[in-house]
């Protein structure tokens, strides 16, 4: 069976800043705010709408963290699944235009 | 259900009002345009220091403020009290209603109206609203906080209903110039931020004196045991002060700058967490705080707000 692939942007309805170390992400439409700690951190710099998020558990989370891969995707799909749901992140099975520069 | 405005119109009639008070707070003052000689009377004693009387400003018009606002009173009678607050930007104009009044504010012309009945909370209410969004566009905000001068620097005190603001104010030493102990003024300066007096006044029923002063700490109350000072995250700090911000626009444009703002005031003022038995020592921790925070602060917020 082939393997989907999911991309992942960031919503133009966000405002984010990274600030002593920590990136805070806020949705402007509803006020809801996050902190994301350092392994969400780099997904989220990574949602350019363009690379598979297998690509970006590849490529950036295990090549900077200590993880099993495996488990690694898994909670990098969980972690999208949760912010898609607050409007901060798109979720697709195509490519997406990333809405914010 | 009866609104307080009937019917619709675009602009005040131009049957000029004779009476003219300047209300300057922030550093920003608005003309307010009434007939009504008892309103104006409500108006100097709700705002005091803040009030300037003028005889005609509009024969001096080298002397006319940034901002004008006409009040036009409607009878008693009209008012849908459960009427929730509205703000929305519609086509330059910002549009404010609540049950008890209904305002414009044109943002080009600087120009707006209030229709309501003569009490002063509903202009009250109006003038909060005007100057959270004119401050927003300047890089300040204004704080559910209060505040209060010491030794020359401007110490901010947040915190939910029952924190203890207005015991911070009440505990105050003598030499302590109140700024407000409600509704905080926050503007941007060069060197950091600066805190303005202001008239909103909260249970201490009492405005603060016109004046401003470099702000030094804030501090999110909660009472406690002891006396205390702990250091906040960067990010529990930003968090908090979006909870306390005053804002009330539905303006996604405006509520990402406010976001930016409180990074940036995060990066550039201390927050801590000041646990506080209520009597008058709490204010010794409150001077003694600048010499034990240079230090301190420097080493935990280094660099500047970036972009993701």
């Amino acid at each position: 069976m082939p393997e989907t692939c999911i991309y992942i942007a960031r919503s133009s309805a966000i405002a984010a800043r990274a600030l002593a170390g920590e990136m805070m992400v806020m949705n402007s439409a509803d006020s809801m705010f996050f902190t994301l700690n350092e392994v969400a951190t780099v997904i989220f710099q990574a949602a350019d709408g363009r690379t598979p998020l297998r690509e970006i558990v590849r490529d950036r989370i295990c090549e900077q963290f200590d993880v099993d891969p495996e488990q690694a995707q898994a909670d990098a799909e969980q972690f999208v699944a949760e912010l898609s749901g607050h409007g901060i992140l798109l979720v697709s099975n195509q490519p997406l235009a990333s809405e914010t520069p | 259900m009866g609104k307080l405005i009937a019917s619709e119109k675009e602009t005040v009639p131009a049957n000029l009002p004779a009476i003219e008070l300047v209300i300057d707070i922030g550093g920003m003052p608005i003309l307010v345009r009434t007939a009504s000689p008892e309103f104006a009377r409500i108006l100097e004693n709700r705002y005091g220091g803040f009030v300037i009387v003028r005889a005609d400003a509009r024969h001096n018009p080298s002397e006319a403020p940034m901002f004008e606002l006409d009040v036009e009173l409607m009878p008693p009678g009209l008012i849908n009290q459960d009427e929730d607050l509205h703000v929305r930007l519609e086509a330059g104009r910002w549009v404010m209603e609540r049950g008890d009044f209904r305002a414009e504010w044109d943002t080009e012309r600087r120009r707006g109206w209030v229709r309501q009945t003569a009490n002063p909370y509903s202009i009250d209410a109006v003038l909060r609203i005007l100057h959270s969004l004119m401050v927003a566009q300047r890089g300040g905000f204004l704080l559910h906080a209060a505040s209060a001068v010491c030794d020359g620097r401007a110490y901010l005190f947040s915190g939910v209903s029952g924190a203890g603001k207005t015991t911070m104010t009440r505990l105050a030493p003598a030499d302590i110039i109140l700024l407000t102990d409600e509704i905080s003024y926050l503007c941007p300066t060069a060197g950091g931020y600066a805190a303005f007096g202001t008239p909103f006044a909260g249970e201490l029923a009492k405005a603060g004196e016109n004046c401003t002063a470099p702000v030094s700490a804030l501090f999110f109350l909660e009472k406690g045991a002891e006396n205390r000072v702990d250091e906040l995250s960067s990010a529990e700090a930003v968090r908090r002060l979006m909870r306390n911000i005053l804002f009330f626009a539905e303006d996604r444009g405006l509520v990402e700058k406010l976001f930016a703002t409180a990074c940036d005031f995060v990066a550039r003022v201390p927050i801590c967490r000041l646990t506080f038995y209520p009597d008058a020592r709490v204010w010794d921790q409150v001077r003694n705080f600048d010499r034990k925070l240079d230090r301190n602060f420097a080493r935990s917020f280094q660099g500047v707000p970036e972009h993701a």
